[in-house]
């Protein structure tokens, strides 16, 4: 199947030599990185971990989103997501793959990532991040191309596949609550040391993830022969809908512990992210658009008057998309770090080559996108009409 | 003869697994091992079930003092001097007092305490967060309670650093052989008998091993003891006639963060002999 | 065979750049490393001591593996004596006990490393004795 991406138009080369040009620079980039060391980005020695960390951190729950598609129609049988399930599975194939990428960028000692695997270490929160992400990476490539393959023959796929099918649901889950477990299980970090960390993460994922799967198929439905239906895209709407309320409301939640129960330890990073502290604020303005984006985005998503409209359904997605993405991918990160285990404040701001890097990890993971979409979207126009049976 | 592509391809893989395998089993059984009866400790070597350290800061008398242990520990260890917070790597430093144990502090405390400084280091914890969250055990619990770094294993993934709770570790963020602004090397004089660090891990104070290793104490103990007797006292947690013990159990010692349960084993002697609460024991 | 031109002007290209080492090194003259094993301190040794840690031919392709093992032991496990198959003591130690007789990196370890070219990072935390001019 994968002769489908080689047949485009100008449009689709175009993107991919675009796509292309940036992971250049972003591997230009890296050899600057790898020959001189982390020291080019923004990180120190208080604020350990950065832009790299978080964007993995947000592509994991992105990754962890296919599961909103699979549950109603494998468990439910939503026949309207028989004909997109394979975006969700494709978008995870690419998020994950983005993932491993923005770990890999940001370890200091990449040649020796296989010390993970000679020396697994159970009690290590790490090391299990490590097997659930490559599970789940080999789950979703099984999976999509199996059933995509069957659909382009107009067969039903085979029965072995239905177990792997079952495992992805509490798979997907479980790559985002272990991600979580690398911040909630941290004892010093009280920004981080929440029970609600692992809901949090799974509210925002679903959230996040279903948003720009209603972006990526209102594009789909824009650019080629495949409408993914727009009822289906609606239930996503309200999937997105649901899940934005529990992670605002999980927010909340935080906020009230935080300042209810005046801990100064726990209200210190809280403070720092959206007032700033002694006058370091250099994230201030970053969360607070976060919050307006948020609340602009649930307000839109609530009224169905509102949301019906896909014109104003994609606006709220893509508000909200950025949104999550500031939240998560940078604010959540950076929060732990800071104020220090001395209660010292160092700031951070990632550096042009790290900026150049990481939009070169992002340009990767949308050229995957871009190919597999391309082979998904080509089976569907190939095969219009033919009743999908999974 | 006619063979299809995926038959080919089935038949590729497994003759290259077999290949591949069956040639690696081979080195395997040719290499020489050698057996683990040949690695023995030293003679001199010095042993205990948990190091500890008890840090006094009222008999170092000025700064200069703690000062000096800390320049003897970095230059004996290669540690490098970048002159910016963002690269510093540091294994033993000051902090005054609502930076060492934040929570403490409060409006009303003594103007002597407040303003003193306290030397910080790797607290070698019994129960150690960082250990619980390496991937690759690079940082590791030894048998005599030391928390050390292997840094041939060392990934670089600075888990460690997010979960210590003590803020005791530094990344090697740029190259530790190079030199500074002003042409300066980073290391001012190599000390050839330890290594350096390569970019991409991280390091911290280690109680010497090399020297307990050869009958010494750390670095740091030996130049307090020349200048500061009785600053900081290391010795065997576990053993009820050390005389860490013997502080801890008469004199008032706090730890940081203890609330964590990582069991820190550095205790500070706060304040002097006036706040004692615990009468002397025969 | 269709596109029988691209094919073969392929090909021409595939064999030319994978045969590139054998070509270029053609008359170039590539002794046998010479390794130099008259350091000062060796010389200082009496001539029935100038034994290495272990045989030469197993330190020939073994020091790897040898120094992995010391490694382990010393940063890992703590121990740092090492009593080779003559039942002599070792402090197990590059810099301070292998690089102690050899202190000729040049022309001792990187004779044969380059001509293998193998880059062995071991030296970018391990000091090198420094050069002692001849």
């Amino acid at each position: 199947m994968l002769d489908k991406a080689l047949k485009g138009s100008r449009g689709y080369w175009g993107w991919l030599f675009f796509l292309t040009g940036i992971m250049g620079a972003g591997f230009l980039a890296y050899l600057y990185q790898f020959q001189n060391g982390l020291g080019v980005t923004g990180l120190s020695r208080d604020v350990s971990w950065g832009l790299y960390i978080g964007q993995f951190t947000f592509l994991v729950g992105v990754a962890a989103s296919a599961v909103m598609l699979v549950i109603p129609y494998y468990l439910h049988d939503y026949k309207k997501f028989g004909k997109i399930v394979i975006l969700g599975e494709f978008l995870a194939i690419s998020a994950v793959t983005m993932c491993i990428l923005f770990i890999f960028v940001d370890m200091g000692q990449p040649m020796r990532i296989m010390n993970v695997v000679l020396h697994p270490t159970l009690n290590s929160v790490m090391f299990w991040d490590s097997v659930v992400l490559s599970g789940y990476l080999f789950l979703n490539l099984v999976i999509g191309w199996v059933t995509l393959e069957s659909d382009s023959k107009g067969i039903k796929p085979p029965q072995w596949i239905k177990p792997f099918i079952y495992l992805s649901v509490p798979w997907a889950v479980s790559i985002h609550t272990v991600t979580a477990f690398l911040y909630a299980g941290i004892p010093g970090r009280h920004f981080w040391l929440s029970a609600i960390m692992a809901a949090r993460f799974l509210a925002s994922a679903f959230a996040g993830g279903p948003a720009l799967l209603i972006i990526l198929a209102l594009l789909v439905r824009k650019l080629t022969k495949f409408d993914p239906g727009k009822e289906a895209i609606q239930t996503l709407g309200k999937i997105v809908t649901y899940a934005m309320f529990a992670n605002v409301f999980f927010l909340g939640l935080e906020f009230f512990t935080a300042f209810y129960s005046g801990i100064p330890a726990h209200q210190h990073s809280f403070q720092y992210l959206y007032a700033g502290i002694d006058g370091h604020n250099n994230l201030v303005p970053l969360m607070w658009t976060s919050s307006i984006l948020a609340v602009i985005a649930l307000f839109l998503l609530i009224f169905p008057s509102f949301r019906k409209k896909e014109g104003v359904l994609a606006f709220a997605c893509v508000s909200l998309f950025i949104s999550l993405w500031i939240d998560k991918g940078f604010g959540l990160i950076i929060g732990g770090f800071v104020p220090n285990m001395f209660e010292r404040v160092t700031e951070y701001w990632p550096t042009i080559p790290e900026t150049i890097i990481t939009l070169a990890v992002w340009a990767a993971g949308f050229f995957i996108l871009t190919v597999l979409y391309k082979i998904a979207v080509t089976v569907r126009e190939e095969t219009a009409g033919i009743e999908i049976e999974h | 003869m006619s063979m299809n592509r995926r038959e080919f391809i089935k038949l590729a893989g497994i003759s290259t697994l077999v290949g591949v395998g069956g040639v690696s089993v081979f080195n395997k059984l040719q290499q020489n091992a050698l057996e683990a009866s040949e690695f023995t400790a030293g003679t001199e070597a010095l042993n205990a079930k948990q190091w500890a350290m008890v840090i006094d800061m009222s008999k170092f008398k000025t700064p200069e003092d703690y000062k000096r242990c800390m320049d003897a520990c970095h230059s004996t260890h290669n540690v490098p001097d970048f002159s910016n917070p963002k690269d510093e790597i540091k294994w033993i430093w000051p902090e005054t007092f609502e930076h060492a144990f934040p929570g403490q502090e409060h409006k009303y405390m003594n103007e002597e305490t407040k303003e003193k400084s306290f030397l910080l280091l790797c607290n070698h914890c019994a129960n150690p967060a960082c250990v619980r969250v390496c991937p690759t055990k690079a940082t590791f619990k030894r048998k005599d309670g030391v928390v050390m770094q292997d840094m041939h294993r060392c990934i670089g993934c600075r888990f460690c650093m997010a979960a210590c709770p003590f803020g005791a570790r530094s990344f090697n963020y740029r190259s530790s052989r190079g030199k500074d602004a002003n042409g300066q090397p980073l290391i001012k004089e190599e000390n050839t008998a330890y290594p350096t660090r390569m970019i991409g891990v991280v390091e911290k104070c280690t109680f010497c091993t090399e020297r307990l290793a050869v009958g010494k104490l750390p670095k740091c103990v030996e130049v307090s003891d020349e200048f500061s007797k009785g600053a900081l006292v290391f010795g065997d947690l576990a053993d009820a006639n050390s005389e860490v013990r013997k502080i801890i159990n008469t004199k008032y010692t706090i730890r940081r963060k203890p609330e964590l349960g990582t069991e820190p084993s550095v205790f500070y002697v706060i304040g002097g002999n006036d706040y004692a609460i615990v009468p002397e024991l025969l | 065979m269709y596109d029988s031109g691209k094919i073969i002007v392929g090909l021409i290209i595939f064999i030319a750049l994978v045969t590139f080492p054998f070509y270029n090194n053609i008359g170039k003259v590539n002794a046998k490393p010479e390794l130099k094993i008259d350091t000062p301190e060796i010389q200082k040794l009496p001539e029935l001591e100038r034994k290495c840690v272990e045989p030469k031919d197993f330190m020939r392709g073994g020091h790897m593996q040898l120094l992995n093992d010391w490694r382990d032991s010393v940063v890992r496990n703590g121990n740092r004596v090492y009593k080779n198959s003559a039942n002599k003591d070792f402090n197990m130690s590059l810099q301070n006990e292998c690089m102690r007789c050899h202190s000729n990196k040049k022309d001792f370890c990187d004779k044969c490393h380059n001509y293998m070219a193998v880059k062995p990072y071991c030296w970018d935390c391990h000091i090198a004795p420094k050069e002692k001019k001849p």
